[in-house]
């Protein structure tokens, strides 16, 4: 299982390039387990330059935070770096003490976490925590130490330095967490910044200003960047060379433009594939699947280890483990047959199908459900002695949208926008406050104890975890017959069968029948979900995030799989997301909360080109898309959603809108403006206006994907 | 805060009069006579009756109640039928020997259960972490008459280190008492020492396996210094709690040991109250304990929302 030794550890030649700065070469990571000893990380090796950052990527699992911890020897006390070289600035780390590695790890070697608020100690004031660094590694005393935080949260534009230092992480927000960190991080104008995942716990507007961030910093300080992440678009928007990994080797490493332009590794065709294109056009098409699943530690396949589930496999690559070697200067493919890999828009559409629906199922026709000024507000109640006058959270603050036989409606919003309590409103399991829901024009009760059974059955929920919303006691084949038994009306009997035949529709075995959930990996469970909703044959699913928590392959299967199940079962989707990509990928119309009410509604098209609401505008400019010859327009959101209990008056995106007219904007409350084909947006400014003002600088640039 | 530390005061209250009610409801149904408990078998139904009068027994239940617990709350104790004494000096005092004892017992246990849950838990799963963790429940398990004579037989009757038996004498000051002190105090601490302990290796085990304390360990700081300020403000949290809530149990639940070692603490006291069927000691020392208990929880959930910052600032 162990690489063979002849393959050679090609190392780019850099006559012309930068100064290297940190330098991998053939690094083995081993874990000691039950097991045995698991190679995380085999025969590794990367260079990151000055002023560079290096991409890496890869599914979970893949070895990358192995790989990068390993790298500056900080792994848990069963791992062990047990070959290779790894050296900073020249220097050697492997062989260096604990107190060497100490000296460096803070000084030379930054690190910015997944999750700021988990990575800041929750009982210390940040001013405090990030003055340790330069105490410890700048010997500054505490004046000067705070003078020194003082000027590195300036250089991560964080507002209100003064008081930002007195509070605690909880009293922050994720993207003003996640500046703290990098100012930590940054402090001591490190070699080098590993920054694993930084902006995969924060919502997309505070992404995107958090990408900004680092490309500027990037320039201001010499540290070279090892940038860990599994989101293509993220790598497009700030690496310069991307090294894939898989099961704990490099696949390929590529310069950025080179890599997305023309991959040389079949798994980086797959990566490219089964992530959604930005595109508005109606006509769509299948997301590419990679069957099977990354092999286990312990099972790797002989040869190349990516063999089980490619495409271009042949006798060959089953038995010799191809080395990871240059092909073309600095792009390097650990594939034998890389010269037969086709271009991407060309293997993306021979592993894709068009998915064209069915007029007679899912025609567009008559309006399926509907929601008139739908409002949840909460109580919040004051404390037991004084009794404050009540407040209120206006989660949902009167949304009206409607759904279509057959089609999808994807609701796209920042977290804290209300539309996961939409759903639950419509649904009745969060009763409404105000407002009406219609099914087919039969108006419905506010909690499902109300409704009665023939209605229930009709509308079916897919939730963002699997793991809560399966019984974890309850068999597979249990969670689908409970709904055929108890809406569905069959017998016992008839009621296993189908729910058999169900499994099959979602392409699982109909062996997992009797298995436990705990059993199934995250993607099954989900499936599992999903044929859960479907067995009361519902006309309407409401899906709330069900792919947020999964693999971008396992999304885009489950993607593939909703669009298949739709085009043969007309259902009407609902589908609630942050992530726009995968909102336009499905949907057919769209709508765009904000705060707890619909800021734009209309075909999916018609929301996704000019004219925008300025709030679609600025969410089309912060997704990161996986493809770096699309430019988008720099149009940022600065701060968080307010909270729901202090609205803002007049338009309630007015203190964030980078379009923002003046006082009208906080004083009344903006119109609604009609556009062509059922679009709506609720803005002050006319749509002609807005037209003028976007066209200047399309969200997608002159080069479309062209897939 | 102060909301918070309202609320809580106001909790307090209210367990105090219902634990008062239950306390006298239970006193009340007791079997058997005051009056004949104390006059002997027999005293003529007269002697009895002015007795019951004297006590205001013959009133309505309800006003025995009203009367009892407004005395207590001004001060006025009572006397106790069956020593003859005044009720609140003498409940006062044994209430100070049990504070010495546990205040010796506190200082033997939580420092000494700290350390060996804060080496348990940095050596999770090896051979000290698991010595530490079968020595401290082997002695949770073994009853206080058990421990306390195995203690007295050696350090007292074997070794002649520490006297057998700790009868104070009242007037005795802190450092007299000490001596007699010890014994008892190993004895809790053998109790009590596996909570503290477990307490601190589980929350610290959990503390060490979070994201805050990878980021100390990779800004380079020294192994101590992770410890002592990113580890132990977060872990000793829960401990501390535990620890607090403690106190209570630790002056009205030493019973036993008091017992073995012939102590004058409270404990003993409600033991000897009951003997008497002295209903009025019964009462009054079952009530002190009880807020006692209440004041030490309430000092335990301050003390948490003092030092975690989640808290205070809500």
């Amino acid at each position: 299982m162990e690489t063979s030794s002849s393959a050679p550890t090609a190392v780019p030649s850099t006559t012309n390039a930068p100064r290297p700065v940190f330098e991998v070469e053939g690094l083995h990571v081993d874990y000691s387990t039950e097991l045995g000893s698991l190679h995380a990380v085999r025969n590794v090796s990367l260079t990151v330059h000055e002023h560079e950052s290096f991409g890496l990527v890869g599914e979970s699992g893949s070895g990358k935070s192995t790989l990068a911890m390993g790298a500056i020897r900080y792994l848990a006390q069963n791992g062990r770096v047990t070959d290779g070289s790894i050296r900073l600035n020249g220097v050697e780390l492997l062989g260096l003490s604990p107190k060497e590695l100490r000296e460096l790890w803070g000084s030379r070697i930054g690190v910015v976490y997944q999750n700021p608020l988990g990575a800041l100690n929750p009982s210390i004031v940040i001013g405090r925590q990030l003055a340790e660094v330069a105490r410890q590694h700048l010997g500054m005393d505490s004046a000067a130490a705070r003078g020194q935080v003082e000027e590195m949260l300036t250089k991560v534009a964080m507002p209100d330095i003064e008081a930002v230092m007195k509070r605690y992480p909880h009293q922050l927000s994720g993207g003003m967490l996640q500046r703290c960190v990098i100012a930590m991080a940054l402090m001591t104008n490190p070699s080098l910044l590993i920054m694993d995942e930084p902006t995969t716990a924060l919502d997309v507007t505070t992404q995107a200003v958090v990408l900004d961030l680092v490309t500027d910093l990037k320039s201001e300080f010499d540290s070279a960047i090892l940038y860990i992440t599994h989101d293509l678009g993220v790598i497009a928007r700030i690496c310069d060379r991307v090294g894939v990994m898989y099961a704990g080797e490099f696949m390929e490493q590529a310069e950025l433009l080179e890599l997305f332009r023309r991959p040389l590794h079949p798994y980086t065709l797959d990566l490219l594939g089964c992530v959604p294109r930005f595109d508005p056009r109606p006509e769509k098409r299948s997301l590419v699947t990679i069957p099977g699943a990354i092999p286990r530690l312990d099972e790797l396949p002989p040869g190349c280890i990516f063999a089980p589930r490619c495409t271009y496999v042949e006798e060959a690559c089953t038995t010799a483990q191809p080395p990871l070697a240059g092909v073309d200067g600095n792009h390097l493919s650990a594939c034998r047959r890389w010269q037969i890999v086709p271009p991407p828009a060309e293997y993306i559409r021979a592993a894709t199908e068009a998915i064209s629906p069915d007029i007679e199922v899912c025609g567009k026709g008559a309006v399926l459900l509907e929601a008139e000024q739908v409002q949840v507000h909460f109580k919040v109640r004051g404390g037991v002695i004084r009794r404050r006058e009540q407040r209120r959270i206006r989660a949902v603050d009167g949304v009206d949208l409607r759904v279509f036989e057959g089609q999808t409606l994807g609701v796209v919003g920042e977290s804290g926008s209300g539309k996961t309590t939409v759903a639950r409103a419509i649904i009745g399991l969060t009763p409404a406050t105000d407002g009406h829901v219609r099914l087919r024009g039969r108006e419905l009760e506010r909690t499902t104890g109300g409704r009665p059974r023939i209605l229930l059955r009709e509308i079916q929920m897919v939730f963002q975890n699997p793991d809560a919303s399966l019984n974890p006691t309850r068999s597979v084949g249990d969670a689908i017959v409970r709904p055929l038994t108890l809406l569905g009306g069959l017998g016992s009997k008839e009621a296993k069968q189908r729910a058999k035949a169900l499994l099959e529709a979602v392409s699982l075995p109909v062996s997992y029948f009797d298995r436990l959930p705990h059993e199934l990996s995250g993607g099954e469970k989900q499936r599992v979900a999903i044929a859960r909703a479907f067995a009361a044959e519902p006309a309407l699913i409401l899906c709330d995030e069900p792919i947020s928590s999964l693999d971008v392959a396992v999304q885009g299967s489950l993607m593939n799989l909703l669009m298949r199940l739709q085009i043969e079962k007309g259902t009407s989707y609902m589908f609630i997301s942050h992530d726009l990509s995968a909102i336009q990928h499905l949907s057919d119309a769209i709508a765009v909360v904000y705060l707890g009410r619909v800021m734009e509604i209309g075909d999916a098209v018609r929301v996704l080109t000019p004219p925008f609401h300025p709030y679609t505008e600025a969410l089309l400019s912060a997704v990161p898309l996986a493809d770096p010859d699309v430019k988008q327009k720099p149009i940022r959101l600065e701060g968080s959603v307010p909270s729901a209990m202090d609205v803002p008056a007049g338009c309630r995106f007015h203190p964030r809108c980078p379009r923002v007219l003046g006082d009208i904007c906080a004083e009344q409350e903006p119109p609604w403006r009609e556009g062509e084909g059922d679009h709506h947006v609720y803005c002050h400014i006319p749509l002609d206006e807005l037209v003028r003002v976007q066209a200047e600088t399309l969200v997608l640039g002159e080069s479309e994907g062209g897939v | 805060m102060g909301r918070f530390i309202i609320r809580r005061l106001g909790f307090m209250v209210l367990t105090v009069i219902v634990a008062s009610i239950i306390i006298f409801w239970a006193t009340t149904i007791l079997p058997g006579d005051v009056a004949s408990q104390v006059l002997g078998r027999y005293a003529t139904e007269q002697a009895k009756n002015n007795m019951r009068v004297e006590l205001g027994l013959d009133k309505p239940v309800t006003v025995q109640y009203a009367t009892w617990l407004g005395n207590f709350v001004k001060g006025d104790w009572g006397v106790s039928p069956s020593t003859a004494t005044e009720v609140l000096p003498l409940v006062l005092h044994r209430l100070s020997n049990s504070f010495m004892l546990a205040l010796v017992a506190f200082l033997m246990y939580v420092p000494l259960g700290i350390l060996l849950g804060l080496v348990a838990a940095l050596h999770k799963n090896r051979w000290a972490d698991q010595t530490i963790s079968v020595g401290s429940l082997a002695f949770i398990g073994l009853p206080e008459f058990v421990s306390g004579l195995i203690l007295i037989t050696i350090f007292a009757i074997e070794l002649r280190w520490l006297p057998a038996q700790s009868a104070i004498a009242a007037d005795a000051t802190f450092t007299e008492a000490l001596p007699y002190l010890i014994l008892p105090a190993l004895t809790v601490t053998l109790t009590n020492l596996a909570y503290v302990v477990r307490m601190t290796r589980s929350s610290t085990v959990d503390v060490l396996q979070m994201d805050y304390v990878r980021t100390a360990n990779l800004k380079g700081l020294p192994p101590r210094r992770v410890l002592f300020t990113h580890v132990m403000r977060n872990s000793l949290l829960p401990t501390i709690t535990v620890v607090a809530m403690g106190i209570g149990w630790l002056i009205g639940g030493l019973i036993v040991t008091e017992q073995v070692f012939g102590y004058p603490g409270i404990g003993r006291l409600l033991l000897f109250a009951i003997q008497r069927r002295d209903l009025a000691l019964i009462q009054t020392t079952a009530l002190v304990l009880v807020v006692i208990y209440v004041v030490a929880n309430l000092i335990a959930d301050i003390l948490y929302a003092v030092l975690n910052p989640r808290i205070r600032y809500q």
